[in-house]
């Protein structure tokens, strides 16, 4: 097969190659380099100021909310996702009736939950993000109706107004649109466990609970570390930056209590004309990605279960 | 978990197992699996209705009035008001917004089948040097922050003049899903069979008849999966277009939905806002709901590899 090989190799590389370097490589490459200028993205000129950018991150109040925000979430995230995923897999799978033959079932209907809590993976963030800020509206949104509804009158938050509840209004509306896709996911891998195992165990006198930290778990665990980068890199990237972007005030507010780092890279650049500090910035989120994905591997590294 | 001591509220339809294969379990074991029985489909409905009641919520939004949609957010609207969707679609722009979306979405779907596939193809089954490098210089696209790329791409879209242009937005788009397309599509021609690409090659056809003849239509589960992901990760696109296609004509649906949320905001037409967001969201879970399990297979076929 080697006739016209190389010929071949260049030919279907080149398009994909040069799209791929000029508007994805190139950039992240010309990021770097700005970061350590004085450019403003507004004007052609710029001139290296060394780490001038980098002490003026140090000293910036606003930087430190962000990254504490963002770390906040790609800590958080993940853990309330995949525990509320796992929780909810686990019930589809082992919840049911006992079924003569087998000791564990699937609850009856479990094919119209898992088509009901996929429905946020397939909407738009932003549609999401649009929906979710009316419904956290003081006056006439839907949860505070809702809880006049049912009689708490005098509980009536003022949801993204709050600087206290603002930052964990934008969580759980994180949580409620990324939930679903890893009940579906993890919920094909327990499916495919074989069920003797969970016979076998049960007829030990292990309970539920022991199954499946002792089985479930273990088995699937494969999917879960990978599921734990991927909810991190969406909590530290575009998904959190819409959410902030649409629903809250400023946005970021208020009192800068929901800013987060792609939200200030985007807005020093975009609103402020500080192109070049706004790569520090980015540079500053890259690190906290790279950090998180390294320690995904390290924490995450088991030793590999063939079943 | 702990419900092993309360009695099962509900002993009615419950058959003791039958056959001699099934282990025999212990009566309290039995009561532990009716409990958790009830205790499941509680905690599972719990969460269908926090999934299912916004977006129902929505969709009743926007038959109301906007009188109805501050006196009374949870009842049903006095009668069908279909007036906020006709306005939505044509003093709103939606119409706008959806046929940027289409046109942005379907030649960068193309293209990103196109490119990816054949990159993949080529990473996947040649040997040459600088192969591993290119590979992982695909993957390593998938976990960079994107924002921190797009402040020095605003600037080169600019001197390319295609900054705000239909074209430039469908060229980053297909930029941008090469990393994951590039991944998926040179694992699964990594387990097709080479028997059949050899015989072809054997046969007289060229290393790119073999390609688009042979090798394609074999990959073709991978490709619907992809495009699948691919589809609903292009449309539902918001990061890029709001950064780097703000001309109000251009817009797609996603940004035209914010602006139209801000517009609105001034006017009052919370109706018409909320026909908008119904609109756009009912064709994509129609489309989910028809095509559910290739949907879920799409979407789901990159975390398990």
């Amino acid at each position: 097969m080697q006739h016209g090989k190389y010929r071949f190799i260049v030919g279907f590389l080149t398009a994909p190659l040069a799209i791929y370097g000029l508007f994805v490589i190139w950039p992240f490459i010309q990021s770097i380099y700005y970061s350590f200028t004085d450019w403003s993205g507004l004007s052609p000129e710029f001139k290296m100021v060394g780490f001038k950018n980098y002490t003026r991150l140090w000293d910036d109040d606003v930087f430190w909310k962000s990254l504490q925000h963002s770390v906040m979430l790609v800590v958080l995230l993940p853990l309330v996702t995949l525990t509320l995923a796992l929780f909810f897999a686990f019930m589809l799978n082992v919840g049911g009736r006992r079924r003569k033959n087998a000791a564990i079932a699937g609850v009856r209907g479990s094919a119209f939950y898992k088509v009901v809590y996929f429905f946020p993976q397939v909407l738009s963030i932003a549609i999401v993000a649009l929906l979710f800020q009316f419904a956290y509206n003081p006056n006439s949104g839907a949860i505070n109706s809702f809880l006049k509804a049912i009689g708490l009158d005098s509980l009536q938050p003022d949801w993204l107004g709050d600087p206290d509840l603002a930052l964990w209004c934008i969580f759980a509306v994180l949580v409620w649109c990324t939930v679903g896709f890893f009940v579906v996911l993890f919920s094909a891998g327990m499916a495919s466990i074989p069920k003797d195992y969970y016979e076998a165990a049960l007829l030990d006198g292990a309970n539920r609970i022991t199954t499946f930290f002792k089985i479930t778990l273990p088995l699937l665990w494969d999917t879960v570390q990978s599921g734990w980068a991927y909810v991190g890199i969406l909590a530290l990237g575009a998904e959190s930056f819409a959410v902030v972007q649409i629903m809250t005030v400023g946005p970021g507010g208020p009192d800068y209590s929901t800013t987060v780092l792609p939200l200030y890279v985007y807005q020093k650049a975009f609103r402020d004309g500080q192109a070049a500090y706004a790569t520090t910035i980015g540079v500053a989120l890259l690190l906290v990605t790279l950090l998180f994905v390294a320690v995904v591997m390290k924490l995450g590294r088991r030793e590999r279960l063939e079943y | 978990m702990k419900t092993t001591d309360t009695p099962p509220a509900d002993t009615t339809g419950e058959r003791p197992p039958v056959t001699k294969t099934a282990p025999a379990p212990a009566p309290q074991e039995k009561a532990t699996g009716r409990t958790l029985n009830v205790f499941s489909h509680g905690f599972l409905i719990l969460w269908a209705f926090m999934v299912a009641m916004p977006l129902l919520w929505a969709v009743m939004t926007s038959f109301k009035t906007d009188k109805e949609i501050f006196s009374s957010p949870w009842s049903l609207p006095d009668s069908l008001h279909f007036d906020n969707w006709s306005r939505a679609w044509t003093s709103a722009n939606m119409s706008d917004y959806f046929l940027n979306t289409i046109i942005v979405v379907g030649f960068s779907l193309l293209g990103t089948m196109l490119l990816g596939s054949m990159a993949a193809y080529v990473l996947a089954r040649f040997e040459f040097p600088g192969n591993r490098f290119i590979y992982f210089l695909f993957i390593g696209g998938m976990s960079f922050p994107i924002i921190l790329a797009l402040v020095p791409l605003f600037y080169v879209m600019q001197n390319l003049s295609l900054l705000n242009t239909l074209p430039g937005l469908i060229l980053v788009y297909i930029g941008y899903s090469l990393p994951f397309t590039v991944f998926f599509m040179t694992s699964f021609f990594r387990t097709l069979p080479t028997s059949v690409a050899e015989a072809a090659f054997v046969d007289g056809a060229s290393h790119t008849r073999t390609f688009f003849q042979v090798m394609l239509p074999m990959a073709k589960p991978g490709l619907i999966s992809i495009t699948i992901f691919n589809f609903l990760g292009q449309w539902n696109q918001y990061l890029l277009p709001t950064v780097l296609n703000t001309e109000p004509e251009n817009k797609v649906l996603t940004q035209g939905l914010v602006q139209l949320a801000v517009s609105q905001g001034y006017k009052g037409d919370w109706s018409g806002l909320f026909a908008g967001l119904v609109m756009a969201m009912l064709p994509v879970l129609a489309a989910y709901i028809v095509f559910q399990r290739q949907v879920v297979q799409g979407l789901t076929a990159g975390a398990l590899k």
